[in-house]
């Protein structure tokens, strides 16, 4: 008799945990959740548009996406001359390990060969990289081909956002999806389907 | 009869040993649930301590969670409530359950008060323990008006304008103490800023404070119960109360099923009806804050209005404050104004059941009156019910002297 | 002096929520349905056409009406959006504040919660009792909103009615206008039933604005309550099981 009592007992006590534990993770979710993007946040991180045709030879312009700086690079043809001789100092010349989409598969890492588009975010710890468009020696770098170099903890990327050997950053800089709208405007965060 | 379950912990716990012999885990969860022996007897009444509780948590996190998304500042107030109720995911459930549970907290206290006026919980030896809950609820009172004046809504700025205006009722200083507590010359930024940092975490630190306090003192003298008898006079040989049952088990499990009861109603009302038809959520504080415009009907929240029904009963409005005041702290004075030696209404006489009821029935009319525009008819009954309100106590004070009662038993039946 | 203030506050309350009752005339319920999504589309097609030059909806963005009212993105931006808003911005227009004060004397309020706010009844019956007359500005007045600012926008779908008083003296000596029905002077587009229909999706999308989430809210109603219900019941016979040890 007090056996049966205690065999119901601990059925119902397994029984009203697991039902509670269940309705507890339930009740979870919505937390958990609410600290994801918001739709502000997410209308913040929305595709942005820039003119690209104003962008002088060899200049660089800064648009912010998702709130983080997209480089956007004019670049001559002596700037990307180079990029073949450079391979062997690159850690990834062929971008196996790069974030990027699947549309940027050549050594120039863009639709158009000349306006090179990457994220401006130092892939070691953060920082945006700063531009030093003039093959000439630096005094990071005596032989410097034109690039990116970030002052943080001296991360050097050539022209086409590619990581040199010898510096912390692990990746090449990372490329956003973008896609041409006509001759002037680029969209940036999305692929006008390309994907 | 059958076995009581037995939870004795056993000591031969290493890692417990090490804890109990800096810090006495072991001893406090039997002080306070497995060797807390509480009456036998406890009904329906009982749910309303533990769900006190467990609204105060709901309160407190899903409060967290609102303070992460909201600003208080004047110009995007009103905006932060619909940005989370839109762009937040999950926000508008975890405002919901907030403003749910603002006024589940009254519905739950309010019984938890009514129960203590029906079984005489806050007779000798447990004045205190009546006192530290009267004070949180004036806490809780005032927990509740900042809160609503966040949203920003046309409701919560005249609302804030009307409460803070009270103070003006104070001799001499009044004026200037209505400008102190506002932080300019009227209801401002400067007030949400103030208001916004004694919600979240100024007023909530007193509340959680006196909560412990409240139960610390409750678990000193022992619960009361429906019968109103000390099951403390009856122990066995091993200084258990015969009529006592080990909280832990018995009552964690019973409250568990009040919790239950009590999440289905109040699911019910945050998924399908969060507005109550304008009475948790007013139609008019979904207006944006306008200092050139008074909402037509400018009323408090529900929990609030029987008291705003006896201001507003008063043609003056410093004894209208003053009236408002006292019928606060009257209450805390009940357990020396009802001198009876019964605790339990069930062997109290027909008098006080009587008065009890209509005590209880004017507070409830009251609180329509509150909500309604206030016709003659409507304020002449306020008046009338207010006058009730304190005569009840004056009547208790000396009815309850020489009341004849039925004898009260010894031990606890079934 | 500030002593004063409320107590008149106070008693301001009074007379002004007379008046107010006296004079909004809901004439017939609503009877909006949030579930129907084709009244909800249409709604917002009213919407976007005849409210947005003057009104706003500035919590609500365009891209969670599509997904809410079951629209694509370009069904969407091509056929209701006439702005060059972008997708996921928030249903504003161009018309300054100061301009609203002062082309109709009260800048026009923000239609984000106005179905909290007054209600769908008050909003469908505000909509469909306008009637012409001289004496405002507007040439408009309204039997639901009386002296509202607002010019009748729909006037030429629904046609130009006059309103028929009749005065009456009390006892006391008050005199009372009572509506007892409107006359059409002049016929709108749309028959007295379909611009009702156009008036209900309109006020059923200015509900479904109120509260977007109450869509998903509801869904999720029955679900929550029933694991609920199934939680206690287990809680139940635990206790009840406990329980039988006290005698």
């Amino acid at each position: 008799m007090t056996d049966n009592v205690n065999k119901s007992r601990r059925n119902l006590l397994i029984g009203t945990s697991a039902v509670g534990a269940i309705g507890a993770g339930f009740a979870a979710v919505p937390f958990i959740k609410s600290w994801l993007p918001s739709e502000r946040a997410k209308a913040a991180g929305s595709p942005v548009k820039a003119d690209y045709s104003k962008i002088e030879p060899g200049q660089m312009l800064n648009v912010l996406w998702r709130g983080q700086p997209v480089f956007l690079v004019n670049r001559t043809e002596k700037q990307t001359a180079v990029l073949d001789s450079l391979e062997d100092r690159l850690k990834d010349p062929n971008d196996s390990a790069s974030i990027q989409p699947d549309y940027i598969d050549n050594k120039y890492r863009a639709r158009k060969e000349n306006l090179l588009v990457v994220i401006g975010i130092c892939t070691h710890l953060g920082c945006s990289p700063k531009y030093y468009p003039d093959l000439e020696p630096q005094s990071f770098d005596s032989e410097w081909q034109g690039g990116f170099y970030c002052p943080c903890h001296n991360s050097r990327f050539d022209i086409s956002g590619r990581v040199y050997k010898g510096s912390p950053a692990s990746r090449n800089l990372d490329i956003p999806p973008y896609t041409f709208l006509d001759e002037n405007i680029i969209e940036i965060g999305t692929d006008g389907g390309a994907a | 009869m059958g076995k009581i379950a037995s939870s004795r912990t056993k000591s031969s716990n290493g890692i417990m040993d090490w804890f109990n012999a800096r810090l006495p885990v072991t001893q406090f969860y039997k002080d306070h649930l497995s060797e807390y022996y509480a009456p036998k007897n406890f009904n329906f009444w009982y749910f309303f301590g533990s769900l006190a509780l467990l609204v105060l948590v709901n309160q407190i996190v899903t409060g967290i969670w609102l303070t992460m998304h909201y600003k208080p500042d004047a110009a995007q107030a009103f905006g932060m409530v619909e940005y989370i109720m839109r762009d937040v995911p999950w926000g508008w459930l975890i405002r919901y359950l907030h403003t749910t549970g603002a006024s589940a907290f009254f519905v739950v206290i309010y019984l938890h008060m009514f129960r203590g006026l029906l079984y005489g919980s806050y007779k000798k030896p447990r004045e205190l323990i009546w006192v530290f809950g009267m004070i949180i609820y004036l806490a809780l009172m005032a927990e509740a008006f900042m809160g609503y004046v966040l949203p920003w809504g046309n409701m919560s700025y005249w609302g804030a304008k009307v409460i803070t205006q009270l103070f003006a009722a104070v001799p001499w200083v009044g004026d200037s103490l209505v400008e102190w507590v506002r932080g300019d010359y009227l209801i401002s930024d400067a007030t949400l800023n103030r208001f916004f940092a004694l919600h979240v975490i100024a007023l909530p630190l007193v509340i959680v404070v006196l909560v412990v306090l409240h139960i610390a003192a409750l678990h000193t003298v022992g619960s009361n119960n429906p019968e109103g008898i000390d099951i403390k006079k009856h122990k066995d040989e091993n200084g258990v109360p015969k009529d006592g049952i080990p909280f832990h088990p018995y009552y964690t499990v019973k409250d568990i099923f009040g919790v239950g009861m009590f999440l289905l109603i109040f699911l019910f009302i945050v998924f399908v009806k969060p507005d109550m038809g304008g009475l948790f959520l007013e139609h008019d504080n979904y207006v944006p804050a306008d200092p050139s415009s008074t909402p037509d009907h400018i009323k408090p929240v529900w929990y609030f209005t029987p008291f705003y029904a006896m201001l507003r009963a008063v043609p003056s409005m410093q004894i209208g404050a003053l009236i408002m005041a006292l019928a606060i702290v009257v209450l805390f004075f009940l357990p020396w104004l009802d001198r009876s030696p019964v605790k339990s209404i069930r062997y109290r006489r027909w008098p006080y059941k009587l008065m009890l009821s209509l005590f209880a029935l004017a507070f409830v009319v009251l609180g329509w009156l509150g909500m309604q525009a206030g016709s003659e008819l409507q304020k002449l009954t306020a008046q009338i019910l207010t006058g009730f309100y304190f005569f009840y106590f004056v009547w208790l004070f000396f009815y309850s002297r020489n009341e004849t009662y039925h004898e009260v038993p010894e031990r606890i039946e079934k | 002096m500030m002593k004063k203030s409320i107590l008149l506050l106070l008693c301001m309350t009074i007379p002004v929520v007379a008046s107010a009752a006296g004079g909004a005339y809901i004439g017939e319920p609503a009877n909006t349905n949030i579930r129907s999504q084709s009244s909800l589309q249409k709604g917002a097609k009213t919407f976007m056409n005849y409210c947005m030059g003057c009104h706003t909806m500035q919590f609500q963005r365009y891209n969670r009406v599509a997904e809410d009212l079951g629209l694509t993105e370009d069904e969407m931006m091509e056929s209701l959006v006439l702005t060059d808003a972008k997708f996921t911005d928030k249903m504003t227009n161009a018309m300054s504040k100061e301009h609203g004060e002062q082309w109709f004397g009260k800048a026009p309020p923000d239609l984000t919660v106005i179905a909290k706010a007054r209600g769908v009844d008050w909003l469908y019956n505000f909509l469909i009792n306008y009637y012409v007359d001289p004496s405002r500005p507007s040439g408009w007045n309204n039997a639901t909103f009386p002296n509202t600012s607002m010019p009748h926008v729909l006037w030429e779908l629904q046609g130009i009615r006059k309103a028929n008083y009749n005065e009456e003296v009390d006892a006391e000596g008050n005199s009372h206008a009572e509506l007892t029905g409107f006359e059409t002077v002049e016929e709108g587009q749309l028959s007295e039933e379909a611009y009702k229909d156009l008036v209900r999706d309109l006020v059923n999308f200015l509900d479904y604005s109120s509260e977007p989430a109450q869509l998903i809210r509801m869904s999720y109603a029955p679900w929550v309550l029933l694991f609920t219900a199934l939680f206690t019941f287990f809680a139940y016979l635990l206790k009840v099981n406990y329980f039988r040890d006290i005698h």
